[in-house]
């Protein structure tokens, strides 16, 4: 089998400068350190600024080598920082390597974001064929696709609606839509996929399916193993900078878990979020409720204590936070949410969001937790997969003397009683 | 397409290959970019596209009365409205392009760090765009001179080239500026700053032949002089002579502005990415 993608020895490093409160420097700083460095800086901006910053070189990417043959499909998976999107972004030739060479083979489309390019005053027709000409399509293919992008974006009736009034359910649906109907030989997918809805997700799995059996190649990064395992026969394993192992996707994906579910920890956050608004939540902390300790391991029956922070104010009032609970294979085990569930809202300036969970009937294993916030019966604003790993190290609610383990015991321990009659 | 073409090489230090081909095949995507500014430009204003309009009118007007009527400057025998409008008309199509296209990569930052595609594309159809002004300011003139009774004479034919030659200027001095300004956003404060003194550094609001026959080839140094006097010369018909040397030294200046400008621009848009 020829290989859609052939990478061989490829490094991407970023050069950062100790001095990041200058990083776009203004005219007054400029002034006040001399026209010497500017014009140094303006025409040298490939050296060494000069004896004033420190520099420190840092490798995303270091020796990475993989053949993708044609028509597999690929998931990408890592933590955050492994380099992930650095390789899409080598791939997609938005930045260029710094050592190494990538061969693709025909067309190449990706989406790395939703509706990028989407200009917000410009109807949803519009932004249809704005959109189709920077993802590569001409004019004429897109007059054909047209019906069909409509169709599988399900927005007809907003057709003519400028996009800045969509909520971000039909925005991310009408940006899948055109990227998916771009037809290329390979086609790029990051993590765009996490804003939409259930129906939605699996709809736009379903189509990247029928661009595979037609022969595409697919590359596919998602921290939802379960997205990833049903979609992709092969998984390429990311971890600082370097492949850690490649190799089909059961045993890939089996021992990326079995490393993640290692580091249960209390605290997890994030800078950024892949969502337009920016409004996310930034922080995770576990605790155990009883104690008050911030933990990742707690016992059958423990309440754990969920706070989550959020990264600004919040876009309105009334909204509410859930949670999806997962096992360790990505199954998902349990919802919950503040509103309707418990008919608890949200007001605008409200930063943090907690949850007394429990006490949990969870097995012995590994779980994750995913977070959201939403207006009750709205698109989420977000939606942090995995945002943060638990294990139960102990299950013997009766005092047996033996732990229930997750494997054949199922993930939950419902209150029994046995007796004869 | 031979089987070597399919295949596309990314590799360090190697910019695309074929990179003229490529923008080539992304004309569309210039055309349709061109088309959403177009289009976006005067979405929620009032008056919409009357400001087109309104701009070059006040402009023409104002010039005319202080520069004609106060400062009384000799007017080449023409209508002084005449003598300034065909002056505006290159002038606010550089000055507009040149704005825009310093601006414009850090305005499509998200595109940039998004999608791939060649990035003078950018650039270029943000010339579309100030392209689409120039031909309402071109109205406004020809109805001065239907008013004025005036004709332009075979010269006209030249008009197109000259057209060219200011969009060449534009796109030389805003490729420098573009790139530039995606590292370095001081250049977001030079840009008005440029189009400010240019205003009153070359010719609009009078006649060159106002500046002593001695200095005239060094004053052609600033190559919009070149460009306002061809464009004067072309439009405006008998007593209207063109500074040969002049408008030729501008040329040239204008040549290696946009060669050096291409140039840079290409070395830089690798790392556009990076940086933005």
């Amino acid at each position: 089998m020829p290989s859609a993608i052939a990478i061989e020895g490829l490094g991407k490093c970023y050069v950062l400068r100790h001095q990041q409160l200058r990083r776009h420097d203004s005219l007054r700083d400029l002034l006040a350190h001399g026209a010497r460095r500017l014009r140094e800086r303006v025409f040298r901006p490939s050296r060494d600024v000069g004896p004033q910053s420190t520099r420190e070189v840092f490798w995303a990417l270091r020796g990475i080598d993989l053949k993708i043959a044609e028509g597999a499909r690929v998931g990408i998976v890592g933590r955050n920082g492994a380099g992930k999107s650095t390789l899409l972004k080598i791939l997609s030739r938005i930045t260029e390597p710094t050592e190494g060479r990538v061969k693709i083979r025909g067309r190449v489309s990706s989406l790395l974001e939703v509706g990028t390019g989407f200009h917000p005053e410009l109807s949803g027709r519009e932004n249809i064929f704005l959109n189709g000409a920077i993802l590569g399509m001409s004019a004429i293919e897109i007059r054909r696709k047209f019906d069909d992008i409509v169709a599988f974006a399900d927005i007809e009736r907003f057709l003519d609606t400028p996009v800045k009034r969509y909520s971000s359910g039909m925005y991310v649906r009408l940006a899948f839509a055109v990227a998916a109907h771009v037809d290329p030989e390979v086609l790029i997918v990051d993590e765009v996929l996490a804003v939409g809805d259930l129906k939605f997700r699996q709809k736009c799995v379903g189509k990247m399916e029928d661009l595979n059996s037609a022969g595409r190649t697919l590359v596919f990064v998602s921290h939802d193993m379960s997205m990833v395992r049903h979609l992709c026969s092969k998984v390429v394993w990311m971890n600082d900078g370097r492949i850690q192992k490649y190799g089909d996707s059961e045993t890939v994906i089996g021992e990326y878990e079995k490393s993640m579910a290692m580091d249960a920890q209390p605290v997890s956050s994030r800078s950024r979020a892949p969502v337009p608004s920016g409004y996310h939540i930034a922080r995770v902390e576990l605790r155990n409720c009883e104690t008050g300790e911030s933990t990742g391991h707690f016992r059958v029956g423990d309440t754990i204590d969920i706070l989550l922070s959020a990264s600004a104010d919040a876009p309105q009032d009334g909204f509410g936070a859930e949670f999806f609970l997962y096992g360790e294979r990505g199954d998902l085990i349990s919802f919950g949410g503040s509103s309707p569930l418990r008919n608890v809202t949200y007001r605008k300036r409200d930063r943090g969001f907690r949850c007394k969970l429990g006490p949990i009937p969870l097995t012995v294993g590994k779980y994750h937790l995913a977070v959201s916030l939403r207006p009750w019966g709205m698109e989420r604003w977000d939606y942090w997969d995995r945002a943060i790993t638990f294990s139960v190290d102990n299950c013997d609610p009766y005092g047996t003397g033996f732990d229930v383990p997750n494997g054949p015991g199922g993930h939950v321990v419902i209150n029994q009683d046995w007796s004869v009659f | 397409m031979s089987q070597e073409d399919q295949f596309l090489v990314i590799e360090a230090g190697h910019g695309e290959r074929h990179y003229w081909k490529d923008l080539w095949r992304h004309r569309e995507l210039l055309y349709f970019l061109a088309w959403r500014d177009i289009l976006v430009r005067y979405k929620q204003t009032v008056i919409g596209v009357l400001w087109a309009l309104i701009r070059p009118l006040v402009t023409i007007v104002v010039f005319s009365v202080v520069f004609g009527g106060l400062a009384k400057l000799p007017s080449d025998g023409m209508p002084y409205p005449i003598l300034v409008s065909a002056a505006m008309l290159p002038w606010q199509f550089f000055a507009g392009a040149f704005s825009d296209i310093g601006n414009s990569l850090v305005g499509n930052a998200n595109l940039i760090s998004k999608t791939y595609f060649p990035r003078l594309v950018i650039p270029a159809s943000t010339v579309a765009v100030a392209f689409v002004d120039f031909l309402v300011s071109l109205a406004i003139l020809a109805g001065l001179m239907v008013w004025y009774g005036l004709m332009p004479d075979w010269r006209i034919i030249m008009l197109p080239i000259l057209v060219l030659v200011a969009a060449a200027a534009a796109l030389g001095a805003g490729l420098w500026v573009a790139a530039l300004n995606v590292k370095y956003r001081d250049f977001r404060f030079v840009i008005p700053f440029i189009v400010q003194i240019g205003l009153f550094v070359s010719p609009v609001g009078f006649s060159s032949n106002v500046i002593p026959e001695k200095w005239r080839f060094l004053y052609a140094v600033n190559p919009m002089v070149g460009v306002i006097d061809g464009f004067r010369w072309s439009l405006l018909s008998a007593p209207i002579h063109l500074y040969w040397p002049g408008f030729l030294l501008s040329l040239v200046l204008i040549a290696i502005l946009l060669v050096g400008g291409v140039a840079f621009f290409r070395r830089t848009e690798r790392t556009f990415a990076d940086v933005i």
